[in-house]
């Protein structure tokens, strides 16, 4: 319900992104949602399993309205915030697996945000090209006066960078958004497409690009994959301290070109590896064939017609359908029975 | 925005072909002094789009700052070169890591469409009837 999503918002910001998620629906539909709100906060942090804590900023608000100032002002005074990405970003850098040369490279980092994870390249003397679509931290990361140069931009419309540019990608918390459709516009299989697409297109061939997500559920994770995949790249997800809430991590490691020894997956941390890289591999094949099937923005109503619609088709099994089925099995080389005036017809209830 | 940026970067409206290379009108630009890393440009040399950068650092106000041609490779990264003044790697090191751009915009050359530059930052967000899906 887009209702539960609002509640953790003050009131101005939630009238905002109202509008923006439902552009056609009325101020007053809006208005008596927020009568709703703290009801219904109170109830799904009850019902939310880690007991309390907050949902992930993806359910709450679009990206460029959530990191508003005072949210962007967080990545400059909480020093946990600080740690924390400066701890992942070192991560998604040895991940990388540049070239251990001391030559600098040309390196994107989509999502900079403040430049928190920038700092990290900047530290080990890479030159980088920051993008971001909320203006807010853009401004903190000119005011922490980062060194890489700073885009605003939607990386669900496509990096528009020329190709084979880019010597490698990070990202920081950044490409679960684009599972999210914010606006009535957004279509996020589209997003997907046309943000590997073109991050597949603007890196170098044989350069990585290292995305670290927080997916929702399993299905998130096996569509982020198989767009990456479809798109070109090989490589898969590599999760780190797996049996940890707070400290495990998820990184999609992908490669440039086609698989081969030297795109295999690195070892995950804190763990024997043996969930990483021998088993996602399996996993991401399986990505392949099914992706069709993954759903996201497909609401129950319209996919329970389809699958009925489907169904009677299936039950209407008449004649026609046994003979078809009967030269099937002939075709086969299988014993099947003659067609007679009594093939598919029905018995009579007395039987 | 740094012109190296500027070589790399191309419009993504929805209709345009290549969308490259923007055309760069400056109101306001700076210049950032860094170290020279011979091996950052030798790296980035094949990558760069010669034409663009010539044009993009005339619209910056330095005309002749490097030759309408590509110079040689030998010629670049010849010894001493690096610390010679005015040699033509210091010149190419000078436009793309040196010379940043401030204010100004970014004009697709397709589509006609300008992308402001605020701070530094170009915005290069679409509208909704220009994504390409």
């Amino acid at each position: 319900m887009i209702f539960l999503q609002l509640c953790q918002l003050k009131s101005v910001n939630s009238k905002v992104m109202y509008i923006l998620r439902h552009p056609r629906e009325t101020l007053a539909a809006a208005a008596a949602a927020q009568e709703h709100t703290s009801e219904r906060a109170q109830r799904r942090r009850r019902e939310g399993g880690s007991g309390g804590e907050m949902p992930r900023p993806e359910v709450q608000a679009p990206p460029e309205i959530f990191y508003n100032e005072s949210e962007a002002r967080k990545y400059t005074t909480s020093s946990r915030i600080i740690e924390i990405q400066a701890r992942i970003s070192e991560r998604a850098l040895e991940l990388l697996a540049l070239p251990n040369d001391g030559v600098p490279r040309m390196l994107l980092d989509i999502g900079c945000g403040s430049g928190l994870s920038g700092e990290t390249l900047t530290e080990h003397g890479h030159h980088w090209i920051g993008c971001d679509i909320s203006e807010s931290m853009l401004d903190v990361a000119l005011e922490r006066e980062a060194e890489g140069d700073l885009l605003l931009a939607d990386m669900g419309e496509g990096l528009g960078l020329r190709p084979g540019v880019i010597d490698g990608a990070i990202s920081i918390s950044a490409v679960q958004w684009l599972c999210n459709a914010d606006k009535s516009s957004h279509e996020p299989r589209l997003r997907l497409k046309a943000f590997f697409g073109s991050l597949y297109r603007c890196l170098a061939r044989g350069a990585r690009a290292v995305l670290q997500f927080y997916a929702d559920n399993v299905k998130q994770t096996e569509m982020l994959v198989s767009f990456a995949m479809n798109a070109g790249f090989a490589g898969g997800v590599v999760i780190d301290w797996p049996h940890s809430s707070k400290a495990k991590k998820s990184y999609l490691v992908l490669t440039c070109g086609s698989p081969s020894v030297a795109t295999s997956l690195p070892k995950a941390k804190g763990q024997d590896g043996e969930m990483c890289s021998s088993d996602d591999d399996d996993d991401d094949d399986d990505d392949d064939e099914s992706n069709d099937d993954q759903t996201v923005g497909t609401y129950g109503r319209n996919r329970s017609n389809k699958r009925r619609k489907v169904n009677n088709n299936k039950n209407g099994r008449g004649r026609d359908w046994l003979l078809r089925k009967k030269e099937q099995m002939r075709k086969r080389g299988r014993e099947v029975p003659a067609d007679t005036k009594y093939t598919g017809r029905k018995r009579k209830t007395r039987f | 925005m740094r012109l190296l940026t500027h070589n790399f970067l191309a419009s993504n409206v929805r209709g345009v072909s290549t969308g490259y290379p923007l055309a760069l009108e400056v109101a306001k630009s700076s210049i950032k002094e860094v170290e020279l890393n011979a091996d950052f440009l030798r790296g980035i040399l094949p990558k760069l789009d010669w034409r663009a950068l010539v044009a993009a650092a005339s619209a910056a106000g330095f005309p002749d700052l490097l030759a309408a041609e590509q110079p040689q490779e030998a010629e670049l990264f010849a010894d001493g070169a690096a610390d010679a003044e005015g040699s033509a790697i210091r010149r190419l090191h000078h436009a793309l890591l040196e010379i940043h751009v401030d204010e100004g915009a970014l004009v697709c050359p397709d589509s006609g469409r300008s992308f402001p530059i605020l701070k530094g930052v170009p915005n290069m967000l679409l509208h909704e009837d220009e994504v390409r899906h």
